[in-house]
This record gives structure tokens, C-alpha cells and sequence, in this order.
């Protein structure tokens, strides 16, 4: 394996600026935390922050075949999104195991924008475009490009979004509807504007090229003495995302697990009859899978679980945390784990074991943290 | 910039050591806190506990991981900070201060002699 120097995103000088701690994150160098991952995290709960989002990855498929293409592709169905929606799929292998978790946004009537996690866009695209160099006459009637180094990204979330967004594009323009994305003019570019986000509030998620990406940050930021805005890091969108319950590809979701067993089934359309994993998804659906990922809180003021912590259950392993932290709104430690299915209760009592000692902990309904 | 008390001893591993007659007071660096970002549980090692150097006797977590901190020097634990149980923040705002960790009565005192000084740790973390 050779070692290629991470990437920068179009914002790694601004975040040198404000003296961001940044480390190596799915081959970029990333901002973890600015001044510090609670502060960050509260802010976003409780006002509003713009987290660079630039490292993910954008691919266009287009073409007159494509949707039908895609829906052989992703487990959620297209043909529900109007011009100008956004769906949350999985792009699942032949096993129905999850190469990665997305959202697909229509972005014309025949164009759809993926927007992928970056430790998997090269992935992703060759699975892709191997699919279609392969596939039959609805593929050869679609395009496939990646354009992630063109594009910068910014999640701009927190309760005081409306003001934050009318102060941006202006008092006339709506924020788009849940799920839905906008073109929308910024200076003299243009920008796409998605009602998306990871965090659990309210927010945005902005896609603008390359070359904006400074002006767009800084714009953002300028408005911090009148909505007190703050940049966020990984540390933080970690932290807020596993309150929700939202999961991490790579932690919660694997080539290994299916959506079944991730207890996202509500993403996978099981009655479009043709889909790369329909099979083994339908028998998954119908016979119940072995183990199920659940979350959790921890009982008292106790070490945070963390990644591959064994669980127990009256003496018995009954599995192994995937996530895990220390919530900052709940101040409690908190996690996912998958156990096996006939555990799975909620309200059910567990261990965590950390450290060769079992700490009590209960099996929880999504989200863990609720307003 | 990262504060390095000249008065100090230092570890490879981020810890130091203030010396108090025959024993030591250990925390870690305003380096480590500041890298480990906020901590947010410690676990502090039992009382008499024997140890070597070297050895992991206490762990401090922060948001994002678990870290074990080494006794910098032979010797036996005399003194825990409870405090940090309450408010394991001090070790992110006091780092040499209220955010210490244990106190070790020193087997040897020479031991000393193998940790860094201020200058010495500057270099490594500058590294």
C-alpha cells in the first residue's frame, strides 16, 4: 500500500486561520475541532454552525436511462423524488451490504446529483461505472461522471438557520422545503442549496464550486457577531450525529451489515422488483436477521463506550459497540452496538464492558436525544 | 503556543512530574490536553498502587478516545486527585495545576534523572 499525502479541502487555509486542530480523515486533512468539541456541538444545538463539508464526494449520473439504471442500483426508489427532492439510499453489494449511504438528489428531470461519503467516492464510482460498462440498454442511455474535486461543501445547522440563511441569500428568497434542493444566486455564482444535514436541527447543506468555497465560508462567518456562528468540526458532527442515532459509514454501516440489520429498512424499497441485494435484503426483511444494531445510554456517570467494546447481558456477550461518546447534551455516554436480534428490547438492561469491568447501560428508542 | 514549565519533568508519553522532596506530582502537559481536546472522564489509580515506570496506572478520556497515562518514575501511589471525578475539565483548564492526576512516593530519586527537561520536551512536541 503506498501513502498518498491527504487532501485539502478548498477551505484548509481558513481553517489554518482560525487555528483548527486538523487531522487525517478518509484521505483529507480535516478540522476536528476549532476551540473545542462541546462548545462546537452546543452551538450548533442551540444557535447555529458551518461545518466544511468539502471532502464528500459528488458524482452526476444523467442520461435517459437513468433512472431506471439507478433504481437497479440503490435500495430506495428515485421514482418517488420530484425535480428538486433528495432521497437517503444505500448503494448495497450483491450480498445486500452496504457500500455506502447517500443521498440522491433529482436534479433535473433527467439528472440526478449523489452525495457520497468521501472514504468512498473513488469506491463508489468504479462500482458504478463498472455496473454500467456492463449493464444492458438502460445503462448504455446514462452518463456517469465524478465530479467531487470540483465542488466545495458547507453544513450550515442549528435552530437560528432561517435568520442565518435570509441574512445570506436575502429576505425575498425561501429556504427550500425539507429534503429539497435550490439553485440559488450568491455574489455573481451561483449555488446549490439542500434542506439537509447530520446534526439532528435544522439546517442546510450548501454545494458551490471549488473556486467560491472562500468567499462562501467567509460570508457565512461574517454574519457570527449577529447570529454568533460558529465553525465546527469533525469532533462535533461525530458528537451530534450519534445523538440522533444517524450512523457512520465505516463505524455502524459495512460491506458486512445490511440495512436490515441496521434497522434502516424504511431506506430500502423492497417492492421494486429488480436491485442489486433485493434477494438476500427480502429474505433479511422476512426471517429476521441475527443481530441488530441498537442504541444505547449508559446508566450513571461512567466511562464513555467506545468502538468494539465487548456487551453483555446477564453474564453473556451478546455483542460489540460500533460508535460511541460522551453526549454533550445528555452528559452521558451513549453509543450504537449490534446485538443479537433476540436481545434486542427496549428498555432492556446491558453491559458495556470497558477496560476488563462491565458498566450498566439501556437499550434505547431513536433518537437518544430528543429536543 | 503550548505552555512548558521549565520547573518540570517530562515523559515521552505527555506526562509531568513535579517534584515535592521524595515524591512526585504527576498531570499531563498543556500539550496533551490541548491534542486530546475536551476530557470528559478520568480514571485515577487506586491508592498504594505499586508501579513501575513506564507502566499505565490512570486513563483520561476526552470526546473522541480513550488515552492511558504512565507512571513517569518507580514508586507508590500517596495521593489522587478526587477532584477531577466532579470536574475532569481541570485537566483541560489547569493542566500543571487543579487538573493533576496522582502523587507518587519515589522508589529511587535518581530515576529522576531519565525524565526530560523543559527544553528537551520542546523539542519532541516540536517535532
Amino acid at each position: 500500500v503506498t501513502e498518498t499525502a491527504p487532501k485539502k479541502t478548498p477551505l484548509y487555509e481558513e481553517h489554518l486561520r482560525l487555528s483548527a486542530k486538523m487531522v487525517p480523515f478518509a484521505g483529507w486533512l480535516m478540522p476536528v475541532q476549532y476551540t473545542s468539541i462541546v462548545e462546537e456541538h452546543q452551538a450548533v444545538r442551540n444557535n447555529v454552525g458551518i461545518f466544511d463539508i468539502s471532502h464528500m464526494g459528488q458524482l452526476i449520473a444523467e442520461g435517459t436511462g437513468v433512472r431506471e439504471w439507478l433504481n437497479t442500483m440503490l435500495t430506495n426508489n428515485i421514482d418517488r423524488l420530484d425535480v428538486g427532492h433528495g432521497q437517503y439510499t444505500f448503494l448495497p453489494n450483491e450480498r445486500g451490504g452496504i457500500i455506502d449511504d447517500l443521498i440522491a438528489y433529482r436534479v433535473g428531470e433527467q439528472e440526478f446529483l449523489l452525495v457520497v461519503n468521501a472514504a468512498r467516492t473513488d469506491e463508489d464510482f468504479a462500482w458504478l461505472q463498472e455496473h454500467l460498462t456492463a449493464g444492458g440498454a438502460v445503462a448504455r442511455e446514462t452518463r456517469l461522471t465524478n465530479r467531487s474535486a470540483d465542488f466545495g461543501g458547507v453544513a450550515i445547522q442549528g435552530p437560528r438557520i432561517a435568520e442565518l440563511f435570509h441574512a445570506i441569500f436575502g429576505n425575498d428568497v425561501d429556504l427550500p422545503s425539507r429534503n429539497a434542493i435550490v439553485g440559488l444566486p450568491f455574489n455573481e455564482t451561483k449555488v446549490s442549496v439542500a434542506r439537509t444535514g447530520y446534526t439532528g436541527e435544522d439546517g442546510i447543506e450548501v454545494f458551490f464550486r471549488a473556486s467560491d468555497a472562500v468567499n462562501f465560508w467567509n460570508a457565512t462567518l461574517e454574519r457570527r457577531k449577529a447570529f454568533g456562528v460558529k465553525p465546527c468540526g469533525l469532533g462535533a458532527r461525530d458528537t451530534l450525529r450519534l445523538e440522533m442515532c444517524y450512523p457512520l459509514n465505516g463505524s455502524d454501516l459495512s460491506p458486512k451489515r445490511n440495512p436490515i440489520e441496521a434497522g434502516l429498512e424504511f431506506f430500502v424499497d423492497l417492492a421494486k422488483t429488480n436491485f442489486i441485494g433485493r434477494n438476500v435484503l427480502l429474505k433479511a426483511k422476512v426471517n429476521g436477521t441475527r443481530e441488530k444494531l441498537v442504541p444505547f445510554q449508559m446508566k450513571e456517570k461512567v466511562p464513555p463506550p467506545r468502538p468494539h467494546y465487548a456487551v453483555f447481558q446477564n453474564g453473556e456477550r451478546i455483542g460489540e459497540v460500533t460508535s460511541g461518546t460522551l453526549s454533550p447534551s445528555l452528559n452521558r455516554g451513549i453509543g450504537m452496538a449490534y446485538v443479537s436480534a433476540k436481545h434486542v428490547k427496549i428498555g432492556a438492561q446491558i453491559d458495556i464492558e470497558i477496560r476488563g469491568q462491565k458498566f450498566p447501560a439501556t437499550i434505547e428508542k431513536k433518537p437518544l436525544y430528543k429536543k | 503556543m503550548t505552555n512548558v514549565p521549565d520547573d518540570l519533568f517530562y515523559t515521552e508519553t505527555h506526562e509531568w512530574a513535579r517534584r515535592e522532596g521524595d515524591k512526585v506530582r504527576v498531570g499531563i502537559t498543556d500539550h496533551a490536553q490541548s491534542e486530546l481536546t475536551d476530557v470528559v472522564y478520568v480514571e485515577l489509580p487506586k491508592m498504594d498502587r505499586q508501579t513501575n515506570a513506564k507502566e499505565a496506572i490512570a486513563v483520561v478520556e476526552s470526546v473522541k478516545a480513550a488515552s492511558d497515562i504512565y507512571a513517569p518514575v518507580k514508586g507508590t501511589v500517596v495521593e489522587v486527585n478526587k477532584a477531577l471525578e466532579a470536574d475532569p475539565g481541570l485537566i483541560n483548564r489547569e493542566p500543571y495545576g487543579q487538573g493533576w492526576i496522582f502523587v507518587l512516593k519515589i522508589d529511587n530519586t535518581d530515576d529522576l534523572k531519565q525524565l526530560k527537561d523543559g527544553a528537551a520536551y520542546r523539542t519532541q512536541i516540536a517535532q
